[in-house]
Protein backbone atom coordinates (compact mmCIF):
# COMPACT_ATOMS: atom_id res chain seq x y z
CA UNK A 1 0.00 0.00 0.00
CA UNK A 2 1.30 3.45 -0.90
CA UNK A 3 1.22 6.05 1.85
CA UNK A 4 -1.23 8.95 1.85
CA UNK A 5 -2.28 11.88 4.02
CA UNK A 6 -5.08 11.01 6.44
CA UNK A 7 -7.94 13.29 7.42
CA UNK A 8 -10.77 12.78 9.88
CA UNK A 9 -13.33 15.57 9.38
CA UNK A 10 -16.34 15.91 11.69
CA UNK A 11 -18.91 17.24 9.21
CA UNK A 12 -20.06 16.52 5.67
CA UNK A 13 -19.13 20.09 4.69
CA UNK A 14 -15.53 19.64 5.89
CA UNK A 15 -15.26 16.23 4.21
CA UNK A 16 -16.51 17.61 0.88
CA UNK A 17 -14.13 20.55 1.11
CA UNK A 18 -11.17 18.21 1.63
CA UNK A 19 -12.26 16.01 -1.29
CA UNK A 20 -12.62 19.07 -3.54
CA UNK A 21 -9.33 20.70 -2.49
CA UNK A 22 -7.28 17.57 -3.13
CA UNK A 23 -7.99 16.20 -6.59
CA UNK A 24 -6.49 12.79 -5.78
CA UNK A 25 -8.36 12.37 -2.50
CA UNK A 26 -10.66 9.41 -1.74
CA UNK A 27 -13.29 9.05 0.94
CA UNK A 28 -13.18 6.01 3.19
CA UNK A 29 -16.22 4.78 5.08
CA UNK A 30 -16.10 1.10 6.06
CA UNK A 31 -12.89 0.52 4.14
CA UNK A 32 -13.97 -3.03 3.29
CA UNK A 33 -13.52 -2.34 -0.40
CA UNK A 34 -11.07 0.55 -0.38
CA UNK A 35 -8.43 -0.98 1.92
CA UNK A 36 -8.12 -4.24 -0.06
CA UNK A 37 -7.90 -2.07 -3.22
CA UNK A 38 -5.11 0.02 -1.69
CA UNK A 39 -3.28 -3.12 -0.56
CA UNK A 40 -3.24 -4.35 -4.14
CA UNK A 41 -2.01 -0.92 -5.25
CA UNK A 42 -4.97 -0.64 -7.60
CA UNK A 43 -5.55 2.90 -6.31
CA UNK A 44 -3.12 5.57 -5.19
CA UNK A 45 -4.95 8.41 -3.47
CA UNK A 46 -2.88 11.36 -2.23
CA UNK A 47 -5.30 11.83 0.65
CA UNK A 48 -7.78 9.59 2.43
CA UNK A 49 -10.76 11.33 4.00
CA UNK A 50 -12.23 9.19 6.78
CA UNK A 51 -16.00 9.63 7.19
CA UNK A 52 -15.91 7.67 10.47
CA UNK A 53 -16.28 10.75 12.70
CA UNK A 54 -19.06 12.39 10.69
CA UNK A 55 -21.98 11.75 13.05
CA UNK A 56 -24.66 13.24 10.77
CA UNK A 57 -24.11 10.37 8.29
CA UNK A 58 -25.12 7.58 10.65
CA UNK A 59 -28.42 6.19 11.78
CA UNK A 60 -31.79 4.97 10.61
CA UNK A 61 -35.03 6.94 10.83
CA UNK A 62 -38.61 6.67 9.64
CA UNK A 63 -39.97 9.53 7.53
CA UNK A 64 -43.60 8.98 6.63
CA UNK A 65 -43.72 5.58 4.97
CA UNK A 66 -40.01 5.67 4.09
CA UNK A 67 -37.01 4.24 5.90
CA UNK A 68 -34.07 6.65 5.64
CA UNK A 69 -30.66 5.14 6.20
CA UNK A 70 -27.59 7.35 6.72
CA UNK A 71 -24.68 6.79 4.34
CA UNK A 72 -22.30 5.62 7.08
CA UNK A 73 -24.76 3.10 8.53
CA UNK A 74 -23.14 -0.30 8.80
CA UNK A 75 -24.58 -3.46 7.27
CA UNK A 76 -24.90 -5.00 10.77
CA UNK A 77 -26.98 -2.03 11.96
CA UNK A 78 -29.39 -2.33 9.02
CA UNK A 79 -29.64 -6.10 9.54
CA UNK A 80 -30.59 -5.76 13.21
CA UNK A 81 -32.62 -2.52 13.11
CA UNK A 82 -36.14 -2.98 14.51
CA UNK A 83 -37.40 -0.18 12.22
CA UNK A 84 -36.00 -1.79 9.06
CA UNK A 85 -37.22 -5.24 10.10
CA UNK A 86 -40.72 -3.88 10.64
CA UNK A 87 -40.98 -1.72 7.49
CA UNK A 88 -38.90 -3.65 4.92
CA UNK A 89 -37.83 -7.04 6.32
CA UNK A 90 -36.30 -7.97 2.94
CA UNK A 91 -33.81 -5.11 3.31
CA UNK A 92 -32.73 -6.29 6.77
CA UNK A 93 -32.37 -9.82 5.37
CA UNK A 94 -30.23 -8.55 2.49
CA UNK A 95 -27.92 -6.61 4.82
CA UNK A 96 -27.58 -9.64 7.10
CA UNK A 97 -26.30 -11.75 4.21
CA UNK A 98 -23.55 -9.43 2.98
CA UNK A 99 -20.12 -11.04 3.37
CA UNK A 100 -19.46 -12.13 6.95
CA UNK A 101 -20.02 -10.73 10.46
CA UNK A 102 -16.76 -8.75 10.46
CA UNK A 103 -17.47 -7.22 7.02
CA UNK A 104 -20.97 -6.28 8.23
CA UNK A 105 -19.51 -4.58 11.32
CA UNK A 106 -17.47 -2.14 9.20
CA UNK A 107 -18.97 -1.99 5.69
CA UNK A 108 -21.52 0.76 5.04
CA UNK A 109 -24.50 1.25 2.77
CA UNK A 110 -23.06 4.48 1.31
CA UNK A 111 -19.76 2.80 0.49
CA UNK A 112 -21.45 -0.16 -1.11
CA UNK A 113 -23.83 1.88 -3.25
CA UNK A 114 -21.13 4.41 -4.25
CA UNK A 115 -18.80 1.59 -5.24
CA UNK A 116 -21.46 -0.13 -7.39
CA UNK A 117 -19.67 -3.46 -7.58
CA UNK A 118 -21.56 -5.57 -10.16
CA UNK A 119 -21.91 -8.34 -7.55
CA UNK A 120 -22.92 -6.11 -4.63
CA UNK A 121 -26.28 -6.71 -2.95
CA UNK A 122 -27.56 -3.24 -2.06
CA UNK A 123 -27.96 -1.96 -5.65
CA UNK A 124 -30.69 -4.59 -6.10
CA UNK A 125 -32.67 -3.16 -3.18
CA UNK A 126 -32.13 0.46 -4.22
CA UNK A 127 -33.48 -0.17 -7.72
CA UNK A 128 -36.30 -2.61 -6.84
CA UNK A 129 -37.64 -0.42 -4.05
CA UNK A 130 -37.18 2.70 -6.21
CA UNK A 131 -35.17 4.34 -3.45
CA UNK A 132 -33.81 7.88 -3.59
CA UNK A 133 -30.12 8.51 -3.02
CA UNK A 134 -29.46 11.80 -1.25
CA UNK A 135 -26.05 13.41 -1.60
CA UNK A 136 -24.58 16.61 -0.20
CA UNK A 137 -25.92 18.47 -3.25
CA UNK A 138 -29.02 16.69 -4.63
CA UNK A 139 -31.45 13.79 -4.67
CA UNK A 140 -30.95 11.07 -7.29
CA UNK A 141 -33.62 8.53 -8.29
CA UNK A 142 -32.50 4.89 -8.28
CA UNK A 143 -32.95 4.50 -12.05
CA UNK A 144 -30.64 7.46 -12.65
CA UNK A 145 -27.99 6.45 -10.14
CA UNK A 146 -26.32 3.25 -11.38
CA UNK A 147 -24.56 3.94 -14.69
CA UNK A 148 -22.45 0.87 -15.44
CA UNK A 149 -19.59 -1.27 -14.17
CA UNK A 150 -18.40 0.47 -10.94
CA UNK A 151 -19.94 3.67 -12.34
CA UNK A 152 -22.57 5.90 -10.74
CA UNK A 153 -24.08 9.35 -11.19
CA UNK A 154 -21.91 10.68 -8.35
CA UNK A 155 -19.63 13.58 -9.30
CA UNK A 156 -16.10 13.90 -7.91
CA UNK A 157 -16.24 14.80 -4.25
CA UNK A 158 -19.99 14.14 -4.02
CA UNK A 159 -20.97 12.10 -0.97
CA UNK A 160 -23.98 9.89 -0.31
CA UNK A 161 -25.52 11.27 2.85
CA UNK A 162 -28.55 8.97 3.04
CA UNK A 163 -30.78 6.61 1.08
CA UNK A 164 -34.55 6.71 1.42
CA UNK A 165 -36.43 3.43 0.84
CA UNK A 166 -40.21 3.43 0.34
CA UNK A 167 -41.96 0.82 2.43
CA UNK A 168 -42.93 -2.25 0.43
CA UNK A 169 -46.23 -4.10 0.50
CA UNK A 170 -44.34 -7.24 -0.41
CA UNK A 171 -40.63 -7.69 -1.04
CA UNK A 172 -37.92 -10.33 -0.96
CA UNK A 173 -34.30 -10.72 -1.97
CA UNK A 174 -32.88 -14.04 -3.09
CA UNK A 175 -29.20 -14.42 -3.75
CA UNK A 176 -27.19 -17.26 -5.12
CA UNK A 177 -23.96 -16.43 -3.32
CA UNK A 178 -20.54 -17.10 -4.68
CA UNK A 179 -19.47 -19.90 -2.32
CA UNK A 180 -16.10 -18.27 -1.59
CA UNK A 181 -16.81 -14.56 -1.31
CA UNK A 182 -20.56 -14.49 -0.59
CA UNK A 183 -20.96 -11.75 -3.19
CA UNK A 184 -23.94 -12.33 -5.48
CA UNK A 185 -23.40 -14.64 -8.45
CA UNK A 186 -26.98 -13.61 -9.09
CA UNK A 187 -29.28 -11.76 -6.72
CA UNK A 188 -32.88 -10.82 -7.48
CA UNK A 189 -34.82 -8.27 -5.47
CA UNK A 190 -38.57 -8.28 -6.10
CA UNK A 191 -40.72 -5.52 -4.63
CA UNK A 192 -44.36 -4.55 -4.76
CA UNK A 193 -44.78 -0.98 -3.56
CA UNK A 194 -47.45 1.70 -3.88
CA UNK A 195 -45.77 2.65 -7.18
CA UNK A 196 -45.94 -0.84 -8.72
CA UNK A 197 -43.84 -3.97 -9.08
CA UNK A 198 -40.11 -3.94 -9.73
CA UNK A 199 -37.63 -6.73 -10.35
CA UNK A 200 -33.94 -5.81 -10.01
CA UNK A 201 -31.08 -8.15 -10.80
CA UNK A 202 -27.57 -7.83 -9.41
CA UNK A 203 -24.50 -10.01 -9.93
CA UNK A 204 -25.58 -11.22 -13.34
CA UNK A 205 -24.54 -8.27 -15.49
CA UNK A 206 -21.98 -5.46 -15.41
CA UNK A 207 -24.46 -3.36 -13.44
CA UNK A 208 -27.82 -3.83 -11.69
CA UNK A 209 -30.73 -3.99 -14.17
CA UNK A 210 -34.52 -4.39 -14.20
CA UNK A 211 -36.51 -7.11 -15.96
CA UNK A 212 -39.49 -5.33 -17.50
CA UNK A 213 -41.22 -8.50 -18.75
CA UNK A 214 -41.29 -9.94 -15.24
CA UNK A 215 -42.47 -6.64 -13.76
CA UNK A 216 -45.42 -6.49 -16.19
CA UNK A 217 -46.39 -10.09 -15.56
CA UNK A 218 -46.15 -9.69 -11.79
CA UNK A 219 -48.18 -6.48 -11.86
CA UNK A 220 -51.09 -8.53 -13.26
CA UNK A 221 -50.52 -11.58 -11.12
CA UNK A 222 -48.00 -11.48 -8.26
CA UNK A 223 -47.12 -15.16 -8.25
CA UNK A 224 -44.11 -17.18 -9.33
CA UNK A 225 -46.31 -19.01 -11.85
CA UNK A 226 -46.79 -15.71 -13.71
CA UNK A 227 -43.08 -15.50 -14.58
CA UNK A 228 -42.22 -19.18 -15.05
CA UNK A 229 -41.90 -18.90 -18.83
CA UNK A 230 -39.97 -15.63 -18.89
CA UNK A 231 -36.32 -16.07 -19.75
CA UNK A 232 -33.66 -13.43 -20.10
CA UNK A 233 -30.98 -13.42 -22.80
CA UNK A 234 -27.42 -14.36 -21.83
CA UNK A 235 -25.99 -11.65 -24.11
CA UNK A 236 -23.85 -9.22 -22.16
CA UNK A 237 -24.11 -11.09 -18.86
CA UNK A 238 -21.02 -11.86 -16.78
CA UNK A 239 -19.06 -14.97 -17.60
CA UNK A 240 -16.20 -16.07 -15.38
CA UNK A 241 -14.70 -19.10 -13.60
CA UNK A 242 -17.72 -19.18 -11.30
CA UNK A 243 -20.34 -19.46 -14.01
CA UNK A 244 -21.10 -18.78 -17.66
CA UNK A 245 -23.46 -16.08 -18.94
CA UNK A 246 -26.01 -18.80 -19.81
CA UNK A 247 -25.83 -20.18 -16.27
CA UNK A 248 -26.37 -16.72 -14.82
CA UNK A 249 -29.29 -16.06 -17.17
CA UNK A 250 -30.88 -19.28 -15.94
CA UNK A 251 -30.25 -18.32 -12.30
CA UNK A 252 -32.07 -15.01 -12.79
CA UNK A 253 -35.29 -16.92 -13.49
CA UNK A 254 -34.78 -19.30 -10.57
CA UNK A 255 -33.93 -16.56 -8.09
CA UNK A 256 -36.80 -14.35 -9.31
CA UNK A 257 -39.35 -17.14 -8.77
CA UNK A 258 -37.95 -17.93 -5.34
CA UNK A 259 -38.05 -14.23 -4.45
CA UNK A 260 -41.70 -13.93 -5.46
CA UNK A 261 -42.57 -17.03 -3.42
CA UNK A 262 -40.69 -15.63 -0.43
CA UNK A 263 -42.42 -12.25 -0.80
CA UNK A 264 -45.80 -13.99 -0.80
CA UNK A 265 -45.09 -15.86 2.47
CA UNK B 1 3.08 11.00 6.93
CA UNK B 2 3.83 10.12 10.54
CA UNK B 3 0.93 10.25 12.97
CA UNK B 4 0.67 9.63 16.70
CA UNK B 5 -1.90 7.08 17.77
CA UNK B 6 -3.09 6.11 21.21
CA UNK B 7 -5.52 3.36 22.16
CA UNK B 8 -6.16 0.77 24.85
CA UNK B 9 -5.07 -2.77 24.05
CA UNK B 10 -6.19 -5.49 26.46
CA UNK B 11 -6.77 -2.88 29.13
CA UNK B 12 -3.39 -1.22 28.79
CA UNK B 13 -2.88 2.27 27.35
CA UNK B 14 -0.53 2.13 24.36
CA UNK B 15 0.69 4.70 21.85
CA UNK B 16 3.09 5.01 18.98
CA UNK B 17 3.98 6.77 15.78
CA UNK B 18 2.62 5.20 12.60
CA UNK B 19 2.24 6.00 8.94
CA UNK B 20 -1.29 6.74 7.72
CA UNK B 21 -1.21 3.47 5.78
CA UNK B 22 -0.25 1.35 8.82
CA UNK B 23 -2.94 -1.27 9.41
CA UNK B 24 -4.18 -2.00 12.91
CA UNK B 25 -2.74 -5.52 12.62
CA UNK B 26 0.67 -4.08 11.73
CA UNK B 27 0.50 -1.74 14.70
CA UNK B 28 -0.29 -4.68 16.99
CA UNK B 29 2.33 -7.02 15.57
CA UNK B 30 5.18 -4.78 14.48
CA UNK B 31 4.93 -1.81 16.82
CA UNK B 32 3.66 -3.50 19.97
CA UNK B 33 5.23 -6.92 19.33
CA UNK B 34 1.90 -8.66 19.93
CA UNK B 35 2.12 -11.40 17.34
CA UNK B 36 -0.88 -13.44 18.50
CA UNK B 37 -3.04 -11.75 15.87
CA UNK B 38 -2.19 -13.28 12.51
CA UNK B 39 -2.30 -12.23 8.86
CA UNK B 40 -3.44 -14.97 6.52
CA UNK B 41 -4.47 -13.15 3.36
CA UNK B 42 -4.47 -9.91 1.38
CA UNK B 43 -8.14 -9.96 0.52
CA UNK B 44 -9.92 -9.51 3.88
CA UNK B 45 -11.35 -13.02 3.62
CA UNK B 46 -9.53 -15.33 6.04
CA UNK B 47 -10.25 -13.87 9.47
CA UNK B 48 -6.89 -14.83 11.03
CA UNK B 49 -6.60 -11.18 12.09
CA UNK B 50 -9.92 -10.79 13.93
CA UNK B 51 -9.82 -8.62 17.05
CA UNK B 52 -12.45 -6.79 19.05
CA UNK B 53 -12.61 -2.99 18.64
CA UNK B 54 -15.01 -1.19 20.98
CA UNK B 55 -17.13 -4.31 21.36
CA UNK B 56 -17.30 -5.12 17.65
CA UNK B 57 -15.55 -7.99 15.94
CA UNK B 58 -13.39 -6.62 13.10
CA UNK B 59 -10.68 -7.72 10.72
CA UNK B 60 -7.61 -5.83 11.91
CA UNK B 61 -6.05 -6.13 8.44
CA UNK B 62 -8.85 -3.97 7.01
CA UNK B 63 -8.81 -1.01 9.37
CA UNK B 64 -6.07 1.59 9.62
CA UNK B 65 -4.32 1.98 12.96
CA UNK B 66 -5.31 5.67 12.89
CA UNK B 67 -8.97 4.65 12.56
CA UNK B 68 -8.67 2.85 15.91
CA UNK B 69 -7.46 6.03 17.65
CA UNK B 70 -8.98 6.18 21.15
CA UNK B 71 -10.54 2.71 20.83
CA UNK B 72 -10.55 -0.21 23.22
CA UNK B 73 -8.99 -3.18 21.46
CA UNK B 74 -9.00 -6.77 22.69
CA UNK B 75 -6.74 -9.35 21.10
CA UNK B 76 -6.18 -13.06 21.65
CA UNK B 77 -3.47 -12.15 24.19
CA UNK B 78 -6.08 -10.44 26.34
CA UNK B 79 -8.37 -13.43 26.88
CA UNK B 80 -6.73 -15.75 29.41
CA UNK B 81 -7.08 -14.74 33.04
CA UNK B 82 -3.57 -16.00 33.81
CA UNK B 83 -0.98 -18.19 32.08
CA UNK B 84 -2.58 -21.29 33.55
CA UNK B 85 -6.23 -20.27 33.32
CA UNK B 86 -7.46 -20.07 29.76
CA UNK B 87 -10.67 -18.35 28.58
CA UNK B 88 -13.48 -20.93 28.29
CA UNK B 89 -13.37 -20.62 24.49
CA UNK B 90 -9.63 -21.35 24.43
CA UNK B 91 -10.19 -24.25 26.80
CA UNK B 92 -12.95 -25.63 24.56
CA UNK B 93 -10.68 -25.41 21.50
CA UNK B 94 -8.06 -27.44 23.39
CA UNK B 95 -10.55 -29.98 24.73
CA UNK B 96 -12.14 -30.56 21.32
CA UNK B 97 -8.93 -30.63 19.31
CA UNK B 98 -10.21 -27.66 17.32
CA UNK B 99 -6.80 -26.77 15.90
CA UNK B 100 -4.02 -28.40 14.00
CA UNK B 101 -1.38 -25.93 12.78
CA UNK B 102 -3.00 -23.19 14.84
CA UNK B 103 -2.62 -20.43 12.31
CA UNK B 104 -6.33 -19.61 12.06
CA UNK B 105 -6.94 -20.17 15.77
CA UNK B 106 -6.53 -16.63 17.19
CA UNK B 107 -9.08 -15.28 14.70
CA UNK B 108 -11.38 -18.28 15.17
CA UNK B 109 -11.39 -17.82 18.94
CA UNK B 110 -12.03 -14.07 18.68
CA UNK B 111 -14.88 -14.54 16.18
CA UNK B 112 -16.29 -17.38 18.25
CA UNK B 113 -16.47 -15.32 21.44
CA UNK B 114 -18.20 -12.49 19.57
CA UNK B 115 -20.71 -14.90 18.03
CA UNK B 116 -21.56 -16.51 21.38
CA UNK B 117 -22.22 -13.12 22.94
CA UNK B 118 -24.29 -11.80 20.03
CA UNK B 119 -26.47 -14.90 20.18
CA UNK B 120 -26.89 -14.60 23.92
CA UNK B 121 -24.97 -17.85 24.62
CA UNK B 122 -27.48 -19.86 22.58
CA UNK B 123 -26.21 -21.38 19.38
CA UNK B 124 -26.98 -24.32 17.16
CA UNK B 125 -24.71 -25.97 14.66
CA UNK B 126 -26.17 -24.27 11.58
CA UNK B 127 -25.78 -20.84 13.19
CA UNK B 128 -22.17 -21.51 14.15
CA UNK B 129 -21.32 -22.61 10.63
CA UNK B 130 -23.00 -19.57 9.09
CA UNK B 131 -21.38 -17.18 11.54
CA UNK B 132 -17.92 -18.59 10.74
CA UNK B 133 -18.28 -17.31 7.18
CA UNK B 134 -15.40 -14.86 7.65
CA UNK B 135 -12.89 -17.33 9.10
CA UNK B 136 -10.99 -19.83 7.00
CA UNK B 137 -9.18 -22.92 8.29
CA UNK B 138 -7.01 -24.99 5.97
CA UNK B 139 -6.46 -27.86 8.37
CA UNK B 140 -9.34 -29.00 10.53
CA UNK B 141 -12.29 -29.22 8.18
CA UNK B 142 -14.16 -27.04 10.74
CA UNK B 143 -15.87 -29.97 12.41
CA UNK B 144 -14.06 -29.73 15.73
CA UNK B 145 -14.10 -25.94 15.65
CA UNK B 146 -17.90 -26.05 15.51
CA UNK B 147 -17.96 -28.61 18.34
CA UNK B 148 -15.67 -26.42 20.45
CA UNK B 149 -17.83 -23.32 19.98
CA UNK B 150 -21.01 -25.21 20.84
CA UNK B 151 -19.31 -26.51 24.00
CA UNK B 152 -17.91 -23.11 24.96
CA UNK B 153 -21.22 -21.23 24.81
CA UNK B 154 -22.66 -22.68 28.08
CA UNK B 155 -19.19 -22.66 29.66
CA UNK B 156 -18.86 -18.94 28.95
CA UNK B 157 -22.31 -18.34 30.37
CA UNK B 158 -21.58 -20.12 33.65
CA UNK B 159 -18.16 -18.44 33.92
CA UNK B 160 -19.87 -15.07 33.37
CA UNK B 161 -17.58 -14.03 30.51
C1 LIG C 1 -14.61 -10.56 2.45
C2 LIG C 1 -15.62 -9.60 1.90
C3 LIG C 1 -16.86 -10.07 1.50
C4 LIG C 1 -17.82 -9.20 0.98
N1 LIG C 1 -19.02 -9.71 0.59
C5 LIG C 1 -19.95 -8.88 0.10
C6 LIG C 1 -21.23 -9.37 -0.30
O1 LIG C 1 -21.54 -10.55 -0.15
N2 LIG C 1 -22.12 -8.49 -0.84
C7 LIG C 1 -21.83 -7.16 -0.97
O2 LIG C 1 -22.68 -6.40 -1.45
N3 LIG C 1 -20.64 -6.66 -0.58
C8 LIG C 1 -19.70 -7.48 -0.06
N4 LIG C 1 -18.49 -6.95 0.34
C9 LIG C 1 -18.26 -5.51 0.18
C10 LIG C 1 -18.73 -4.75 1.41
O3 LIG C 1 -20.14 -4.74 1.48
C11 LIG C 1 -18.22 -3.32 1.43
O4 LIG C 1 -18.46 -2.88 2.73
C12 LIG C 1 -18.84 -2.34 0.49
O5 LIG C 1 -18.83 -2.73 -0.84
C13 LIG C 1 -18.11 -1.01 0.51
O6 LIG C 1 -18.51 -0.31 1.61
P1 LIG C 1 -17.46 0.36 2.58
O7 LIG C 1 -18.27 1.15 3.55
O8 LIG C 1 -16.57 -0.65 3.15
O9 LIG C 1 -16.71 1.38 1.59
P2 LIG C 1 -15.20 1.81 1.42
O10 LIG C 1 -14.35 0.64 1.13
O11 LIG C 1 -14.80 2.68 2.54
O12 LIG C 1 -15.37 2.70 0.11
C14 LIG C 1 -15.70 2.16 -1.15
C15 LIG C 1 -15.76 3.27 -2.20
O13 LIG C 1 -16.88 4.12 -1.99
C16 LIG C 1 -16.50 5.47 -1.75
N5 LIG C 1 -17.38 5.94 -0.66
C17 LIG C 1 -17.45 5.44 0.59
N6 LIG C 1 -18.45 6.03 1.27
C18 LIG C 1 -19.02 6.93 0.45
C19 LIG C 1 -20.10 7.85 0.56
N7 LIG C 1 -20.82 7.96 1.70
N8 LIG C 1 -20.42 8.62 -0.51
C20 LIG C 1 -19.71 8.51 -1.67
N9 LIG C 1 -18.68 7.67 -1.85
C21 LIG C 1 -18.34 6.87 -0.80
C22 LIG C 1 -15.04 5.41 -1.36
O14 LIG C 1 -14.37 6.58 -1.72
C23 LIG C 1 -14.56 4.21 -2.16
O15 LIG C 1 -14.27 4.60 -3.48
C24 LIG C 1 -17.52 -7.81 0.87
C25 LIG C 1 -16.27 -7.32 1.27
C26 LIG C 1 -15.32 -8.20 1.79
C27 LIG C 1 -14.01 -7.66 2.22
S1 LIG D 1 -5.58 -11.30 7.30
FE1 LIG D 1 -7.38 -10.23 7.77
S2 LIG D 1 -8.88 -11.35 6.74
FE2 LIG D 1 -7.08 -12.39 6.17
S1 LIG E 1 -5.65 -25.14 12.24
FE1 LIG E 1 -4.38 -24.78 10.53
S2 LIG E 1 -5.49 -23.25 9.48
FE2 LIG E 1 -6.86 -23.79 11.03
Amino acid sequence: MYDFAYHRPKSVADAVKLLKDKPEARAISGGMTLIPTLKQRLARPSDVVDLGAVKELSGIKLEGTNVVIGGMTKHAEVATSADVKAAIPALAHLAGHIGDPQVRNRGTIGGSVANNDPAADYPGAVVALNATVTTNTRKIAADEFFKGLFETALADGELITSISFPKAEKAAYMKFPNPASRYAMVGVFVAKTAAGVRVAVTGAGPCVFRVKAMEDALAKNFSSAAIKDITIPADGLNSDIHGSAEYRAHLVGVMARRAVDAANK
Amino acid sequence: MSISVAMTVNGKAVSGKVEARTLLVQFLREHLGMTGTHVGCDTSQCGACVVDVDGKSVKSCTILAVQAEGSKVITIEGLAESPDKLHPMQEAFRENHALQCGFCTPGMVMSAIDMVKRHNYQLDEATVRRELEGNLCRCTGYHNIVKAILAAAPAMKSAGV
